[in-house]
């Protein structure tokens, strides 16, 4: 017959199964661990039996498989329900069981107490926001309850009931209750961790799991069903800063979707973002979904998203999106605090692939500052971690990753160790050593005071880039500075930025090697996005050999960008030749130099074509006029813009 | 976020790192609700379009509505569908009871195709609270070359950090939707409109919960002839989902037997 799960509100006529829909209901997951032999299951089975949870017909079916073996009735049968199982009499892997209390949906997670089996304890306990510690009354505390113990603080599980079961074997006496009670409740305030409720019980006859009967009728606590009703879910991860790792990028259709879980804070187009560990900044454009996209509301923890950018800036998986102000710290060094589950132990200068939510980094074992076997808290040392055992290490990382201390964000403060492709051990970031790129956590941009309408009103023209590129000599310069003068007196904000004159200054530091010459462009590109976002027409001359380099700029600059190949050809360039460098080049005193050998790679979608040997500077700017007019740059009208502000 | 979104998101993230961490994959329809479910889902996942195959390992012996079914939406959705055949029942371990051995046709189709097309994942729709070995499942699952399932040495699994490096001509199971129920799935259904196949509904007192080849399923006694009728019954119901399809009852461990050698 079901019991009624009692608590103090009114108990409904059929329990808890007459609850209505569970989704509305606070979702409490809990995990039971304890000693192989300590009564998981059974309790399990018992607790599924007095809140009405079993299907139909499955007590009378685990009855009859009793008897067929000559066994007597073990309530474990409900959910050792693998043949292997029932042949050894353990449990062996995680099972999730639901079933309701009065207030709660439970999610139960049974978890196998067998020291073989800790992994999987791990990968259950891992995912719960309460825990059942279990502990035999007559065998008292052991090394596995005192391991679960420590492993169920270092999982973050705060919430933990202790439940003294087999009371029955030692005649339900209280001061045996009371002695386990002080050992365990001793150990675990040494971890930090403080009971939420100690329940003496029997699972087998029922004493305390949701009755409170009269073999222990000294006890005055709550019953296991009670104590499990008074469980709280996981915390809103809502309140803390936005973290967005990126699990990959999408482009399916002319959309670029950076997609990815939420898993803290929330955001919202319009949000002004900075990527991590880059630190690159941008705002969200859009919050993509189907069927139906754009979203408008904002997002919060636990939504798998994707976003659009308001420029198309390198991300990757495994960088982070967070706000500007409140990004978390790059490091190639970190300390955590782990649990190790491989045979091999895990030493100093081990070789290991770290993964921090999608991030996947190379590590080294820089250090084993402690390593300890939970089961016997006292036997401290620091030569190599065993398995089953734990410890706290310092590793180095070959790509800077993104990440928080675990005490400020328990899910992005977390990492796992694989081993051979396969996950080895896991654990929480301690402390960050942040990165030499520690800045963007206080780089919060600051907007224009003025709106891009005004500026548009002011020089009757939209900010944009002008992207002059060709051969030395091509006439970029010459046109460039023609470009300049008419814009400028027909009353806009040209600015001219050569390459030469900020290889002058702001790019001093840079040579003429592939890598130096890119990040040149990247430079270039970026002062004149920043030039055309203010409403100013950036006009760019620069040789610019490399398409990708140009491609990199097109994607700074974004619909901004305005791409002319000045293309004169070789053969008049080196003719002209007016800073003398093709001479040079040719008596090989110019290392590097574009245009003498094949190393400038063609534009295929320039905006505009100019070969400044058929024409003359006037007429090309004619064009190059006509162009910004065509692909709405300079107004093509003269209308009274201000009359509209 | 209710219950039905925080599913929802967890799916989304799983058919993610499937996509994002495996050469090759692809998600097994079976036609039934727990599948199309599944595509729903990647179809969010990815913004509309399903960028990997839908595979349909055919024993031939499907009702014919889930065959019009399977004609309809593989267009309508603009899966690329790919249709294997299983191999002849002689083909398969004669020790299983009639129906396993019926069933393990499936098992074997299977790893045809997995020879044939070389992936590295399939995506599959199994729920822990079916049957309880599923409920011993991991969300990447790891399967031997022979396409079979070690239970006692499960990689360990937590955090959402999944075990995504099957050995060479090995495969992983990815089950996007492990962690949904039965009336979970009927309220998603429901809630989103997905279509389903009107074998579900109540007709002449009786409906399909589960939907296997039609020689092995049988209906349940139900009057439900809507998916909120649906709903009702699997809140006061207390029989198992499972309890039409004749493979689960043929001796105790059948099942058990059926996934350690492959099966879904």
């Amino acid at each position: 017959m079901n019991m009624i799960v009692t608590t103090a509100s009114p108990a409904t006529p059929n329990g808890t199964t007459s609850m209505p829909n569970g989704t509305t209901r606070p979702q409490v997951r809990i995990v039971i661990v304890g000693h192989v032999d300590h009564g998981k299951s059974t309790l399990v089975g018992r607790l599924l039996h007095e809140t009405g949870s079993l299907p139909e017909g499955k007590l009378e079916m685990l009855k009859a498989v009793s008897a067929r073996r000559g066994m007597p009735f073990e309530w474990s049968f409900l959910l050792d329900a693998l043949q292997t199982e029932r042949d050894q009499g353990i449990t062996i892997d995680t099972t999730q069981i639901r079933f309701r209390t009065n207030s709660r949906d439970i999610v139960l997670i049974d978890a196998p107490g067998h020291a073989e089996f800790l992994r999987n304890m791990i990968t259950g306990a891992s995912q719960a926001d309460g825990a059942v510690l279990i502990i035999d009354a007559l065998e008292g505390v052991r090394d596995q309850t005192r391991r679960h113990g420590y492993l169920l603080h270092l999982l973050g599980v705060k919430q933990v009931a202790i439940v003294v079961n087999k009371m029955d074997r030692v005649d339900f006496a209280a001061d045996r209750f009371k002695a386990i009670s002080d050992e365990i409740s001793t150990h675990l305030e040494g971890l930090g961790v403080t009971p939420t409720a100690i329940i003496p019980i029997s699972a087998r006859d029922g004493d305390g799991v949701a009755e409170r009967t009269d073999r222990i009728g000294w006890y005055k606590g709550p019953t296991v069903v009670e104590a499990l009703d008074r469980l709280e879910p996981a915390r809103p991860l809502e309140t803390l800063a936005l973290r967005l790792p990126v699990q990959a990028i999408y482009k399916f259709d002319d959309r670029r979707i950076v997609a990815g879980r939420i898993e803290s804070g929330s955001l919202k187009a319009g949000d002004e973002i900075v990527i991590m560990p880059a630190g690159k900044i941008a705002k969200i454009k859009t919050v993509e979904s189907w069927p139906v996209t754009p979203v408008a509301t904002r997002q919060g923890a636990g939504r798998s998203v994707g976003i659009t950018l308001d420029r198309e800036l390198f991300v990757e998986r495994g960088d982070i999106v967070a706000h500007a102000g409140t990004a978390p710290r790059d490091t190639r060094r970190l300390r955590a605090r782990i649990f190790w589950l491989h045979d091999k132990p895990l030493a100093k200068g081990d070789q290991l692939l770290v993964r921090c939510g999608p991030k996947e980094s190379r590590a080294t074992v820089v250090a084993i500052e402690k390593a300890v076997d939970p089961g016997e808290l006292s036997s401290t040392e620091n030569k190599a971690i065993g398995r089953n055992h734990v410890g706290e290490i310092d590793i180095s990382l070959s790509n800077p990753i993104a990440t928080d201390p675990y005490t400020e964000n328990p899910r992005t403060g977390r990492l796992v160790i694989e081993v051979s492709g396969r996950i080895a051990g896991g654990g929480l970031v301690l402390s960050v050593d942040a990165g030499q790129r520690a800045v963007p956590v206080d780089i919060v941009p600051v907007e224009s005071a003025l709106r891009p309408d005004e500026r548009s009103a002011r020089y009757r023209h939209n900010g944009a880039v002008i992207w002059l590129t060709g051969l030395p000599a091509s006439g970029k310069s010459t046109l460039a500075k023609a470009l300049e003068r008419r814009l400028f007196t027909n009353g806009g904000s040209p600015i001219l930025l050569d390459g030469d004159t900020l290889r002058a200054g702001l790019n001093g530091d840079l040579g003429f090697s592939t890598a130096d010459r890119s990040e040149n462009i990247r430079r270039l590109a970026e002062v004149a996005t920043h030039l055309a976002r203010n409403g100013h027409i950036a006009i760019v001359a620069a040789v610019s050999p490399a398409r990708e380099d140009r491609a990199a700029a097109r994607r700074i600059a974004d619909t901004a960008f305005r791409e002319i190949h000045v293309a004169t050809p070789a053969a008049v360039c080196e003719e002209r030749d007016p800073k003398g460098h093709y001479k040079k080049a040719r008596a090989g005193a110019l290392a590097a130099f574009t245009g003498i050998g094949n190393d400038y790679e063609t534009p295929k979608a320039a905006e505009l074509v100019i070969d400044t040997s058929a024409r003359t500077v006037a007429d090309a700017t004619d064009e190059i006029e006509r162009m910004l007019k065509a692909t709405g740059v300079l107004f093509d009208e003269m209308v009274d813009l201000a009359a509209n502000i | 976020m209710d219950h039905l979104d925080q599913l929802e998101a967890q799916s989304i993230y799983i058919f993610r790192e499937a996509f994002a961490r495996l050469k090759k994959i692809a998600l097994l329809w079976s036609l039934g609700k727990d599948s199309n479910v599944m595509i729903w889902l990647a179809r969010k996942a990815f913004f509309g379009r399903m960028p990997f195959p839908a595979l349909h390992v055919d024993t031939g012996k499907k009702f014919p509505e889930m065959y019009r079914f399977r004609d309809h939406y593989g267009k309508e959705w603009e899966l690329d569908l790919r249709v294997d055949p299983c191999p002849p029942i002689d083909a398969v371990d004669p020790t299983l009871p009639p129906a396993a051995r019926s069933a393990a046709r499936k098992t074997e189709g299977l790893k045809m195709a997995l020879a044939k097309y070389g992936f590295d994942g399939l995506i599959a729709g199994i729920r822990r609270d079916e049957e309880a070995t599923r409920a011993k499942e991991r969300v990447f699952s790891p399967r031997g070359l022979e396409g079979n399932w070690d239970v006692r040495d499960q990689p360990p699994e937590f955090w959402d950090q999944f075990n995504a490096s099957p050995p060479p001509g090995a495969h992983l199971r990815i089950h996007p939707i492990l962690h949904w129920t039965e009336a979970d799935i009927w309220a998603y259904t429901k809630r989103e409109n997905i279509p389903i196949i009107p074998l579900y509904l109540s007709q002449n007192g009786k409906r399909y919960r589960s939907l296997g080849d039609a020689d092995i399923t049988f209906p349940v006694n139900s009057t439900a002839a809507n998916i909120d009728e649906i709903l009702i019954e699997l809140e006061q119901t207390k029989v198992p989902e499972r309890a039409g399809r004749a493979l689960d009852h043929e001796t105790e461990d059948a099942f058990e037997r059926l996934r350690v050698a492959g099966y879904l």
